[in-house]
């Protein structure tokens, strides 16, 4: 069998492919976006017709992939852990009607958190949901699950998650590949309006065979819990991991010369779980410790008086179980010698946004125009803001504008109300913003908007966004341009602006702060457009100087902190500021923020 | 085989890329790999880190003190990554200055080839002329070859053949 060097998220999306997967609907979202994006390369290989595509958001994907099954095909739908949030409508609703096709909807956790708003266990809200959650232990497991996923949803006609952690979609390894399959289906939609369009008379029933189907599914064969038997060495002892926890462990055993000395399960499906292993684990053992990630999900459904588990304070409660957590708590219940204490975890360099990125001097520039602003800002590379003082708080997909909506209405009580300064990305806005920018018109918000618009969605690897008029697979469609919008949606002032004419650029902010200050006036849009640096045309389209600092510098910090551009560093003895001609885009943007014009630029020969 | 490996620098540097390069020599012997990157808000100029396990490994991550060789392409990370490395492990780290580790300036080397990035593939040579891989430079130059765009290969390939020759110079 050919082996391929793949990332979890590859693996996925190769399993996908071969599993006969007919439509593929994702918004991206850091550890899931690689999925859709493998699907996108892996195309070719498809022998029945694919379509993919980038949804608005993670709901819509989710819709479109429904309606898709409903006529008999496979599909998917790949999420982040907080898109599931956005989907959980139609999500949970699905779980009482069901599916026809095949669906398997790939929802990527992010322990820790290394990208995400919060750590959220997804195999929980699939409890919730009453929706059967699969948790694979390595890339190759979770693209061996994929078709087998698919197979059960037909089988019970359920939709079935299949839920990666960042370890596992952003590890690479060998990966067995075969040729994908050929279904052959014809979309074929059988009306049923008791099911599809199901009225509250008809969802006890529904209600009653999904709970049904559920106790068939913890019972089948091919998903019940994997044990590895010990020697005996600890008797009436268990260890029971899930996902990529289960690797640490068996590695650790294996260092620790445990391996084979311990009774060891993996469980592949967290929910439901197997009542024949709820048994066998009550009945056959006084103690056993769970390792799973990131909430109590299997120590739930087992309530095993003798669990040790997050449940309990033997296994932390947040953050990733890292192969040296494990260490301490496996150490803890064997009794064995404790490790170390692991060096205190130390952060490294923070990110920063990229040298001559456009939302940098955007930010710059709203905090020099209204140093005693709000800022609510949103999700995206644009977070990083925050590192100029221009973002002040980040909530959620489309938060910000619903947020300065709110903080206008509780200063507009009291009388002053400061200048709000929303900013939002243009994909953030095109995702959720819409609704809350309507909602700020009507109830007579007065604040600004800057819709920072890159034409792309930079912070997960260049997506298209519905302005560009771009499909998945690079071929265009109807652009939806972003001004029609904001003034369909009632915006009485729009400007659009490129943030790297700085001056400019203030001139349109202090406009827009007055325009929301006179009697007939209201909510500003001001949409800051530049492309985004990590798109190499951009960068050889636009101007680019040689870039350097003078023997005027007094060594006064502002271009290196206030401006934060990561070219920009004191030099080695800290005394005056120095061009690292490594990282330099060569954009000047750094020239007008220095208060003695150190900063100076030349053409470039 | 069984070597576990970290790959440290910040975002831009091509951490990922030296990453893929040597998990594919791997996969061109047969030998099961498994890594761990990072993606995603970290690769705007944060902190990286990419862990390999070579052998049969069934988890990515690499626990403290367990690391064979720590490739560093970013100093100020020592303080931060340090902590993997075996107590006898290899470390090299691409650094102007004296410190620990076999040290080079992969940068500036890379710099003198026309740019900086390739400092990664530097590194990786001077790891293999230091023997602190088990790898043959012809299979780091397979990888090479089977993972950079078209256009790129060559110049990948001068800049990991400059790391080898560097190590030649200094030993010499
Ligand atoms: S010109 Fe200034 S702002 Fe632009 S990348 Fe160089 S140092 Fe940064
Ligand atoms: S270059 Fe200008 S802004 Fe930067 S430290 Fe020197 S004087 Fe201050």
């Amino acid at each position: 069998m050919k082996t391929e060097l793949m990332m979890g998220n590859e693996a996925i999306a190769r399993g996908l492919i071969e599993a006969g997967c007919q439509i593929a609907a994702a918004y991206p979202g850091t550890p899931s976006t690689e999925v859709l994006q493998a699907v996108i390369d892996f195309r070719g290989l498809a022998t029945d017709p694919l379509h993919i595509e980038w949804s608005v958001n993670e709901k819509i994907a989710f819709e479109v992939a429904l309606a898709g099954s409903y006529t008999g095909k496979r599909v998917a739908t790949v999420m982040k852990q907080v898109g599931l949030n956005v989907a959980a409508d139609p999500f949970m609703r699905t779980a009482y009607l069901g599916v026809k096709g095949g669906m398997v909807t790939v929802v990527a956790d992010d322990p820790g958190p290394h990208s995400s708003q919060n750590e959220q266990d997804s195999r929980l809200f699939c409890l919730q949901a009453r929706v059967p959650v699969l948790d694979p232990s390595s890339p190759a497991e979770a693209k061996s699950m994929v078709g087998k996923a698919f197979e059960l949803s037909e089988k019970y006609e359920l939709n079935v998650v299949l839920r990666p952690t960042t370890r596992i979609c952003h590890s690479r390894q060998g990966v067995a590949v075969s040729a994908p399959v050929t279904l052959a289906r014809q979309a074929n939609f059988q009306r049923d309006p008791t099911r599809w369009a199901a009225t509250p008379a008809f969802l006890p029933q529904l209600h009653r065979k999904l709970n049904g189907k559920l106790a068939e599914v913890a019972s089948e064969p091919d998903w019940q819990p994997r044990r590895t038997p010990g020697t005996g060495r600890f008797p009436r002892k268990a260890l029971i991991a899930s996902g990529i926890v289960y690797g640490h462990l068996m590695d650790l055993l294996d260092e620790l010369d445990l391996a084979g000395s311990i009774d060891v399960y993996q469980v592949l499906m967290p929910y439901p779980l197997s009542p024949e292993f709820v048994k066998t684990v009550r009945g056959d053992y006084d103690q056993i410790l769970i390792l799973e990630e990131t909430y109590p999900v299997i120590e739930l459904q087992l309530a095993h008086p003798g669990a040790v588990g997050k449940g309990g304070d033997h296994v932390p409660r947040e953050g990733e179980l890292t192969p040296d957590v494990i260490h301490q708590v496996l150490a803890a219940f064997l009794g064995l010698a404790p490790p170390a204490e692991p060096a205190a975890e130390r952060r490294g360099q923070r990110p920063s946004l990229c040298p001559g990125c456009p939302h940098r001097t955007a930010f710059y520039s709203i905090k020099q125009c209204f140093p005693q602003g709000i800022f609510p800002s949103d999700i995206g590379c644009y977070t990083l803001g925050m590192n100029l003082g221009a973002v002040n708080t980040v909530h959620c997909m489309g938060a910000c504008i619903s947020q300065g909506a709110g903080f206008f209405q509780a200063y507009r009580q009291d009388g002053d109300v400061p200048t709000i300064v929303v900013t939002i990305g243009d994909s953030t806005f095109f995702h959720a913003g819409i609704p809350a920018l309507i909602n700020a018109v009507v109830q007579k918000v007065r604040m600004i908007v800057v819709i920072l618009d890159n034409a792309t969605t930079a912070m997960t690897g260049g997506q298209p966004v519905p302005h560009m008029g771009l499909l998945a697979d690079g071929s265009s469609t109807q652009p939806i341009a972003i001004e029609a919008l904001v003034k369909a949606c009632g915006v009485g002032f729009l400007e659009v602006c490129d943030p790297y004419h700085q001056e400019q650029f203030e001139n349109l902010l202090k406009q827009a702060d007055a325009f929301t200050r006179q009697a007939d006036g209201g909510l500003a849009v001001l949409i800051s457009r530049h492309g985004c640096l990590m798109d190499p045309t951009v960068r050889t389209q636009q101007e680019s100087y040689r870039v350097t600092i003078n023997d005027k510098c007094i060594g006064c910090r502002k271009c290196v902190d206030a401006f934060e551009c990561p070219a920009l560093k004191m030099d080695s003895d800290g005394i005056v500021a120095a061009v690292d001609q490594d990282r330099c885009v060569g954009c000047g943007n750094c020239i007008a923020v220095c208060p003695v014009k150190a900063i100076v630029k030349e053409v470039k020969s | 085989m069984r070597q576990q490996i970290i790959v440290s620098g910040i975002g831009g540097q091509g951490v990922l890329f030296l990453t893929r390069v040597i998990a594919q020599v791997a996969v061109n012997r047969h030998v099961p790999v498994l890594t761990a990157e990072t993606h995603g808000m970290a690769q705007r100029g944060g902190t990286v880190l990419s862990t390999i396990k070579i052998g049969a490994f069934a988890s990515p991550l690499v626990r403290s003190g367990q690391a064979d060789v720590g490739l560093i392409l970013w100093e100020a990370n020592l303080p931060v990554h340090l902590s993997l490395l075996k107590p006898d492990g290899r470390l090299l780290v691409n650094a102007v200055d004296n410190g620990p580790g076999q040290r080079i300036d992969a940068s500036g080397v890379a710099r003198n080839l026309g740019n900086a990035v390739l400092a990664n593939l530097v590194l990786l040579g001077f790891a293999l002329k230091h023997q602190a891989l088990p790898f043959a430079a012809e299979e780091c130059g397979l990888a090479i070859e089977q993972l950079a765009p078209g256009k790129y290969i060559e110049q990948n390939l001068k800049a990991f053949q400059s790391g080898l020759d560097y190590a030649a110079q200094a030993a010499s």
